[in-house]
């Protein structure tokens, strides 16, 4: 049995450092033993055999950014929900209660966000113009 | 004996029977898929195929480990190394067994994991939601366009979905009230009316049937698993985040992928299946696992004697069949039976979760973005909170 609570974490030390060790040689063994050879064409981006046009660290969608935003927000959120889940039984209804305004406020902010449309990834649909006359509506017009 | 040397043989055993089992498991999905599908799979290399796994590994340590010019080189090498490094950690406390057992014939009292650590849930979840860096990563240092589109969907995918599972954590969590892993499976012992044991997704006041599924969805989509697999959408993104990843490289975010299912599913049988208690009452429960090998002997060796399919079945099948009742009939043996029924349960769970993931993979289709994000945020969030509240509720009220 371990004699401390700093012991506990023993193997997991242990477990660390054989973890690093074989992923540094996953990633560099076949550096080492695999043959070599250069050319210009296995050099290029893969872009399905098409010569690559421009640099691909190109702007993105700003909608990562705000999803990794407001996940930030609600996981702490989670974060604060284990201690409480932990102590529950003692705290009871009190604690059902905190967390129920806690949760609350929360939520305003989520439906805040839901409303704003950051969680739409979809462009919304454009009702459609109404465009030259078509075949069908002429003859609808002439009946 | 002392505990740092009982831990490194324990770590070196299951260090062993971990890898040789991600090995396995790429076999087993191989050929479930292939089945599936109404092929036969590899078949090759050894009996049924069975060497394939080493066959691979050789081939892929001696490819060419090429390093395109357009990459950021140090970004491209961490990117493996961060993902198989935090996906390796979690077996290291993950616990698959009685805590206490005597080993027969020596004095050694131990428990069957390597270590018990009071916040093991929370260190889980920690080293899990590190696993996005290895992707993302990837994905920038390749310098591709694919590559780039690949990671960065990962990414948001990733800690989209992560919320949804940490919530759906907390509902176990408020019916057992710690965050050890080996407590928490200790509150799930036992039956009501001797029948239906008395795991998380059975347990009054608040069967966690909606939070195990709201997390084994998340858990498909942490690990990047079909119907979530949008990083590597072949049709629309060549290969995702590893399409600049060669050789063993390449095949290091697969393992990463591998160790992550496995540590979803033991996440999974510990909190919401019973962890290593058994599914029936101890009288007959005992006799299970020899029963199964038993049967499983029994299948192979009608396979092999009586109907050989193919053309080395009558020597191969029997001798997994004699194997099979071999270690059917050690189960019998009752100071076995008592130190690896828990492992076999534990395993069994684990295995069938596995299998599900397997399954899934040749079932479904591949979500949409736009879908995948709207499931997440707007379906499975609300429902893993409005699930957390009603666990509350019920548990504030039957608490004396």
């Amino acid at each position: 049995m371990p004699t401390s609570e700093l012991e506990k974490y023993f193997p997991v030390l242990v477990m660390a450092v054989i973890a690093a060790v074989m992923a540094a040689s996953l990633t560099i063994l076949s550096s080492v033993l695999g043959k070599r050879s250069k050319s210009p064409q296995k050099d290029t981006p893969y872009e399905c055999g098409m010569a690559p046009t421009g640099d691909a660290r190109d702007r993105f969608s700003i909608k990562f950014y705000l999803v990794a935003m407001i996940f930030i927000l609600l996981d702490i959120e989670a974060v604060f929900l284990y201690p409480w889940a932990v102590v529950y039984r003692q705290l009871k209804w009190f604690a059902f209660f905190e967390m129920l305004l806690f949760i609350a406020l929360v939520l305003v902010g989520y439906f805040y966000i839901w409303k704003k449309g950051a969680l739409d990834w979809a462009i919304p649909e454009r009702p459609r113009k109404a465009g030259p006359k078509t075949g069908t509506n002429l003859y609808r017009e002439a009946a | 004996m002392d505990f740092m040397i009982l831990s490194l043989i324990k770590l070196g055993l299951v260090l062993f029977i971990f890898m040789t089992a991600l090995a396995y498991i790429q076999w087993i999905e191989r050929k479930v898929i292939a089945h599936v599908q109404l092929r036969v799979g590899p078949k090759r290399v050894g009996p049924h195929g069975l060497l394939q796994p080493l066959a691979d590994v050789i081939k892929l340590i001696t490819k060419e480990g090429m390093v395109p010019s357009h990459v950021h080189p140090v970004f491209y090498y961490l990117a493996p190394f961060v993902a198989v490094f935090f996906a390796l950690i979690p077996i290291s406390f993950i616990p698959f067994g009685q805590a206490n057992v005597k080993i027969p014939f020596t004095d050694i009292t131990t428990n069957m994991e390597l270590t018990d650590l009071n916040i093991g849930l929370l260190l889980i979840l920690g080293l899990s939601g590190m696993g996005v860096y290895g992707i993302a990563l990837a994905g920038w240092a390749s310098n591709n366009k694919y590559s780039l589109i690949g990671g960065l969907r990962s990414s948001a995918q990733m800690i989209s979905y992560e919320l949804p599972m940490a919530l759906a954590l907390v509902s176990p969590l408020l019916m057992l009230n710690t965050v050890s892993l080996r407590e928490l499976v200790n509150g799930q012992e036992g039956f009501y009316f001797n029948v239906i044991p008395r795991w998380t997704i059975f347990l009054m006041p608040a069967p966690q049937i909606f939070s195990f599924i709201i997390f084994m969805i998340a858990g498909f989509a942490e690990t990047n698993r079909v119907p979530f697999d949008l990083p590597e959408a072949e049709n629309e993104l060549v290969a995702g985040f590893h399409v600049e990843y060669a050789s063993m490289k390449f095949a290091a975010f697969f393992m990463a992928e591998y160790a992550n299912m496995v540590t979803v599913c033991s996440v999974a049988t510990l909190l919401f299946l019973g962890g290593w208690h058994p599914i029936v009452v101890p009288g007959i429960g005992n006799w299970i696992p020899a029963l199964v090998h038993i049967g499983g002997g029994a299948i192979c060796l009608y396979h092999g004697l009586v109907q050989p399919a193919r053309k080395w079945d009558n020597i191969t099948l029997p001798v997994f069949g004699v194997a099979f009742i071999g270690a059917g009939l050690l189960f019998a043996i009752p100071i076995v039976q008592e130190l690896l029924a828990p492992v076999f349960w534990f395993t069994a769970k684990l295995l069938i979760l596995l299998f599900v993931f397997i399954w899934v993979r040749a079932t479904l289709p591949r979500f949409r973005y736009d879908q995948l994000m709207r499931f997440a945020w707007l379906f499975m969030f609300p429902l893993a909170l409005v699930n957390l509240l009603i666990t509350g509720l019920l548990v504030a009220a039957t608490t004396n």
